[in-house]
């Protein structure tokens, strides 16, 4: 096997595990996938678990990417990078994860809302929440009612994500939510919304459990309204 | 005599308002606008426009804010409505250069649409391509675009150049292009019945 070399001469693989940790949420931060991956394999070939690597090398790393997104520092291209890097850690760990056969936290449904295709947040909210060990439906963009509630019902799922971009594609959320309280499975799933025109007031409005401002507010959102619901 | 009005623009919109206001022969506006950049940082309008009032408005018997909701979630709303100021209807600026039942139709006949003024093909460049960072990192181009089918150019002015740009950006990003004049006529008929309906 060769060494990579980074623009320092950093040998990942002779850094010690706390440096290395280090050094991947520098590399995530910098939206490096090759050196993600690499590390990925070196935390994996020392004898840490999947989990492990999972929340401090990848998930750690992307809430430090979070915040300075959330404080402008960080625009859409960085984060973007940063995704696609902690995308290349995953698929590593992801199968080693399957084959533990940890039971997931919970399950969740994540779309778009029709007439709306923006996804980078949605696909955002859904790594983080794999990352925190839920397993996630991603059913993609423009998604109405009906595909929204089926589903969640085909999936049996804990949780049903709604996000929407544009001002015109948020009403209808409620629309969602209004149609679950018809068909009488509403309290069936924990609502969760987002997307950066959305606020709390919004979402009490609608009627969704929780408004989410971000993909790590959604995960402690998600672990806090499972918990209560147990 | 009319009463002069202060009307708070988009900079993404100051030609085409000097254009209407010129057909229109509206003496009795004055504009200012806001930089265009907050086009990408919606969340900073509310707080610019606020401003904008206040260092402002005392001077004039009318304000009006030539804004739609621009991605402000209702928050640009809250503002308007302290000061009892109104603003363009609609959601954006698509909307009020194709006219609402215009832009409703094109965006139900194919979802995937992605949306040109003669602004956005003016400064396409710096504005999509830099402000996205695609032309530094073109692996995000389908990234941001691989939900998108076409590229609908909603003209103002008809421009044989604007034209051959709007097209050559389609390709760029991989899309059909879809040209749609639509001229200065839905903007001009926004801002009438505020700008000229005088108590
Ligand atoms: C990137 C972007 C695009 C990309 C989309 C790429 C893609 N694949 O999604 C492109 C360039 C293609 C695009 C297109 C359009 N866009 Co756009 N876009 C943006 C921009 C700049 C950033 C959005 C983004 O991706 N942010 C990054 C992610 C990480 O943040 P986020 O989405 O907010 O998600 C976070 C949270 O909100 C939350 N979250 C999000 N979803 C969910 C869901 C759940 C369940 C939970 C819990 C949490 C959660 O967690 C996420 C992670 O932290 C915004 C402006 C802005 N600053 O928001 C405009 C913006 C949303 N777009 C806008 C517009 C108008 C359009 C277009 C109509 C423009 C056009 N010329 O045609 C088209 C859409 C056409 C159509 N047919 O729908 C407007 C909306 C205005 C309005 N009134 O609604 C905005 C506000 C810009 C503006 N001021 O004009 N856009």
């Amino acid at each position: 096997m060769t060494d990579e070399y980074k623009d320092e001469d950093i040998i990942l693989s002779e850094l010690p595990d706390n440096e290395l940790v280090e050094q991947m949420h520098d590399d995530l931060y910098d939206g490096l996938a090759d050196e993600i991956a690499e590390g990925t394999q070196i935390l994996i070939d020392r004898g840490w678990s999947a989990s492990r690597v999972l929340k401090e090398a990848l998930v750690d790393g992307m809430a430090i990417i979070g915040v300075d997104f959330r404080d402008g520092v960080l625009f859409v291209p960085e984060v973007l990078m940063a995704a696609n890097a902690m995308k290349a850690g995953m698929s590593i760990l992801k199968p080693i994860l399957s084959e533990t056969g940890i039971e997931p936290v919970g399950k969740m449904v994540i779309g778009t809302v029709k007439g709306d295709i923006h996804d980078i947040g949605k696909n955002l909210v859904g790594m983080m929440m794999e990352g925190a060990g839920f397993e996630v439906i991603d059913i993609g963009i423009n998604i109405d009612a009906d595909t929204y509630i089926a589903a969640a019902q085909e999936h049996q799922a804990n949780i049903l994500g709604m996000s929407a971009l544009l001002t015109t594609t948020m009403p209808y959320m409620k629309v969602v939510i209004d149609t679950m309280v018809e068909r009488g499975v509403r309290d069936d799933y924990i609502v969760l919304v987002g997307g950066a025109p959305l606020n709390e007031e919004f979402g009490e409005s609608v009627g969704a459990d929780a408004y989410c401002r971000d993909a790590a507010t959604a995960v402690d959102a998600a672990k806090a309204l499972m918990a209560a619901a147990s | 005599m009319k009463k002069k009005i202060l009307v708070i623009a988009c900079g993404a919109i100051a030609r085409e308002l000097v254009r209407v206001s010129r057909l229109n022969e509206w003496q009795h506006i004055e504009f200012q606008c806001l930089p265009p950049e907050l086009h990408n940082r919606p969340e900073q309008i509310p707080a610019a426009v606020r401003a904008k009032i206040k260092s402002q408005a005392g001077d004039f018997e009318k304000t009006f804010v030539a804004y739609a909701d621009c991605g402000t979630g209702g928050e640009l709303d809250k503002v308007l409505d302290e000061f009892g100021i109104e603003r363009i209807a609609g959601a954006h600026c698509y909307e009020f250069y194709a006219g609402s039942n215009n832009f409703k139709a094109l965006a139900n006949d194919e979802p995937g649409s992605f949306y040109l003024t003669d602004f956005l093909v003016r400064h396409f460049d710096r504005l999509v391509i830099k402000g996205l960072a695609m032309d530094r990192l073109p692996q995000l181009i389908p990234v941001y675009f691989g939900n998108y089918q076409r590229l609908v150019y909603l003209a103002q002015t008809g421009s044989q150049e604007l034209q051959g740009l709007a097209k050559q950006y389609a390709e760029f990003l991989q899309l059909e292009y879809c040209y749609k004049f639509f001229g200065d006529d839905p903007l001009s008929e926004c801002l009438k019945p505020a700008l000229e309906n005088q108590a």
